[in-house]
């Protein structure tokens, strides 16, 4: 999604995708374009498995914060 | 030239702050001293360390790049990873030391926070953050064992397990005092669990791609609880049912912690910890909003009579006390253990290694430098009423303003009423542990900005929410990481424990992980002199002695490097901490002053037993018994962690004079030419 605002273009969807890896939740397009690139004969995850593969994966070793 | 003038800028600021004798001095001189403080430091310290010492080489390839594979090891934007780092490191820690340290004045903590961030804390978070990304992104433990072997290993894995422990028995405590007999804030966090887990209960089955519309949910849910707290503590019968004593909710948080990290993580974990990241990143902007539009006065003063020792917050004098008690926004051992986490797996470029090792740390000590300010914002009558603990200044208003302005902080009994009927509490008394005081500074100049004395109440739970929330998220993920570390242990005599899938094991190593921060937590209830007077310089030692470890590392690994005529920035540090903690360690045990020294302690309440004679806060001879068995565990605890960093100081300095006599390179790093080095992972 594209948005014009103040005389700027502002690309919503990378904006989310930086909200979200910011609380932890990795992108799931750089998932797909990578696997397009270097394995494209696997078939990629739907949206959704992928996010729940990935939260099991981070929080299953503790997902460590700082006190 | 600019330089020049932010150099002389904030020097004037710093001087305004050091002779300024009058009534109150203004906040802006702190906000501009701090802000010239980081900016030198990041443009010529940190650009000294990135070429000089750490030499970064922006073509070189990050692990990011180069095991690249779309879910850990994904190069991200550097702005996108500042924000994830950042808030993987910045919790209670910054929050609370800071408030403990102001009973000293502002100045001695703001001086620590500035000095200690600059040359110890950022250059940790840095180092370790750069040698662990020429290192595919190892962990801290896994570079020691590598660089140091396996025997300083598995030391430091016993340290690390140890300040967890106390870590987590410190912020459990936290959340003890502030809600202890505070229906308002209790029921706002126990409405945080419903909330959490619907908000898991969606994103798993629902809509798991929601993240960001289920987290702004859950904020507006939170917020309505904040609400609704105020109506039930304003309802008696209501009220009556979320009014619990200090050792009932020590206990359920065990409970909680017990249950939350045994439940599967996209229940209740995964979702309360987007909920308390938004929450954290969004306040401490406010925050800083808030601090630069109003620039309250400060009514501590610089330095107050209590750096000679005899505080009623902590006990112990400026030198070490002030050095352990700010950890976390000056120096924090436990961000070693996240910059060799996930954020070294997804960095783009070494170009981006000082703003997100050197930047991000200057952030939370700017994050510390704003709660000093909001706890001396209050009357410092006010922030000794709720600080001391009531064995020192009584139980009733009357005597804790009387005490209290004995002390020259001169402060009325009906004020003491009238600020605890602001923040919709019955009392502001015994409070100590950082999170109130914060939330009554955090409170004022919040309703500066927006609402005005009104909402002051709704303004308080929101801060005490704030911090309780990622508090809990710390218990949490805390217990789990710590049962991990249990069964590894236990794997190495039983190695049927060590299975993660193993349901017995789980459980067992989960229950061995409550019991042990329980056991702490419950002791600092108990406590005569509110439990964080121990606990919190327990927990300073143990945080700065895992931070003298990294740099031990960061030091021997720079030797093996050959780079020794730099390792100055390292070594500086490491004896600077080496030297606070095991004298701070040394006091907490040998101390003749009971306020102090364990041992002396133990002896007062073991000899008044024999003596057949009970003292507070023991009511039975038995409770008598446990007090001085309590110490004696303190005793052996403190023990631990001097043994624990005399050992890799012996174990650092043997590496280095080995890799000093050594003519070759002997540092592990991945190669530019074999980029994929298997090592022994």
């Amino acid at each position: 999604m594209i948005c014009r605002c103040f005389g700027r273009t502002l690309d919503l969807g990378a904006i989310g995708a930086g909200v979200r890896l910011i609380l932890g939740v990795p992108d799931y397009e750089a998932y797909l374009a990578h696997l397009s690139l270097v394995h494209p004969e696997q078939l990629p995850l739907d949206r959704d498995a992928f996010i729940i593969a990935r939260q099991q994966a981070r929080y299953a070793a503790g997902g460590l914060r700082c006190c | 030239m600019i330089w020049g003038g932010t150099a002389v800028l904030g020097a004037a600021s710093l001087g305004v702050l050091a002779l300024h004798r009058g009534e109150t001095v203004s906040a802006l001189w702190l906000v501009i001293a701090a802000l010239c403080t980081y900016a030198i430091a990041y443009r010529f310290y940190a650009k000294y360390l990135a070429s000089n010492v750490a030499c970064v080489d922006p073509a070189r390839p990050t692990p990011a790049t180069l095991r690249h594979d779309g879910l850990d090891y994904v190069p991200t934007n550097r702005f996108v990873l500042f924000g994830h780092h950042f808030a993987a490191i910045a919790g209670a820690g910054p929050l609370v030391g800071p408030v403990l340290a102001a009973q000293m004045g502002f100045l001695p903590g703001t001086l620590w926070i500035l000095a200690g961030v600059v040359l110890a804390g950022a250059v940790q978070d840095f180092l370790i953050l750069a040698f662990s990304v020429r290192r595919n992104g190892r962990s801290l433990g896994d570079m020691i064992r590598t660089e140091m072997g396996p025997f300083a290993g598995t030391v430091a894995s016993v340290g690390v397990l140890a300040i967890m422990m106390i870590l987590l028995a410190v912020l459990a405590l936290i959340v003890v005092k502030a809600l202890a007999a505070s229906p308002w804030g209790t029921f706002t966090i126990v409405a945080t669990i419903p909330i959490a887990i619907g908000m898991g209960v969606f994103l798993r089955f629902v809509r798991p791609r929601g993240v960001l519309e289920a987290s702004v949910a859950g904020v507006v849910l939170l917020l309505v609880s904040i609400w609704a707290g105020g109506q039930v503590a304003a309802s008696p019968a209501w009220a009556a049912v979320f009014t619990l004593s200090a050792p009932t909710l020590a206990l359920l948080l065990m409970v909680y912690g017990f249950a939350a990290s045994v439940l599967p993580v996209w229940l209740l974990l995964a979702p309360r910890d987007y909920l308390s990241t938004f929450l954290k990143i969004g306040t401490i902007a406010a925050l800083a909003v808030g601090i630069v539009f109003t620039l309250p006065a400060l009514h501590m003063p610089a330095v107050t009579r209590f750096i000679d020792g005899t505080g009623p917050v902590f006990a112990g004098s400026l030198f070490p006390f002030l050095f352990i008690t700010i950890a976390c926004g000056s120096v924090s051992g436990f961000h070693a253990l996240v910059a060799s986490g996930t954020t070294p797996k997804m960095l783009g470029s070494e170009a981006d290694l000082r703003l997100i090792g050197y930047g991000a740390m200057l952030a939370e000590s700017g994050v510390a430098i704003m709660a000093l300010i909001a706890a001396s914002v209050l009357q410092p009558g006010a922030y000794f009423a709720m600080n001391a603990p009531a064995s020192l200044v009584g139980g009733d208003v009357a005597h804790v303003a009387a005490t209290v302005s004995g002390w020259g902080f001169v402060v009325t009994p009906e004020a003491l009423t009238q600020l605890a009927h602001q923040v919709g509490e019955a009392t502001i008394l015994g409070r100590a542990g950082g999170a109130p005081t914060l939330a009554v500074g955090m409170a004022s100049i919040f309703s500066n900005v927006l609402g005005g004395g009104r909402l002051m109440a709704f303004w308080y739970h929101f801060a005490i929410l704030f911090e309780a929330l990622f508090i809990l998220t710390t218990i949490d993920a805390g217990t789990r990481v710590a049962r991990f570390m249990v069964q590894d242990f236990a794997g190495m005599l039983v190695p049927g424990l060590a299975r993660t899938s193993s349901l017995f094991a789980n459980l067992l190593a989960t229950a061995v992980a409550v019991a042990g921060w329980g056991y702490f937590l419950y002791q600092g209830v108990m406590d005569p002199l509110g439990g964080i007077n121990t606990l919190w310089p327990l927990f300073g030692i143990a945080n700065q002695m895992l931070a003298a470890i990294a740099l031990t590392l960061c030091t021997v690994i720079l030797f093996k490097l050959k780079r020794q005529r730099v390792a100055w920035v390292a070594l500086l540090p490491t004896g600077w901490l080496a030297v606070c903690t095991l004298t701070a360690g040394a006091e907490k045990i040998f101390s003749p002053l009971p306020t102090i020294g364990f041992l002396a302690h133990a002896a007062r309440y073991a000899d008044a037993a024999a003596a057949g004679t009970v003292l507070a806060p023991a009511r039975t001879a038995a409770q008598m018994h446990q007090i001085v068995l309590n110490d004696r565990v303190d005793v052996s605890l403190t023990a631990l962690f001097m043994a624990v960093v005399v050992t890799m100081l012996v174990s650092g300095l043997r590496a280095a004079v080995a890799a000093r006599a050594n003519p070759r390179i002997t540092a592990r790093e991945a190669s530019h030419d074999m980029p994929l080095l298997r090592q022994n992972a």
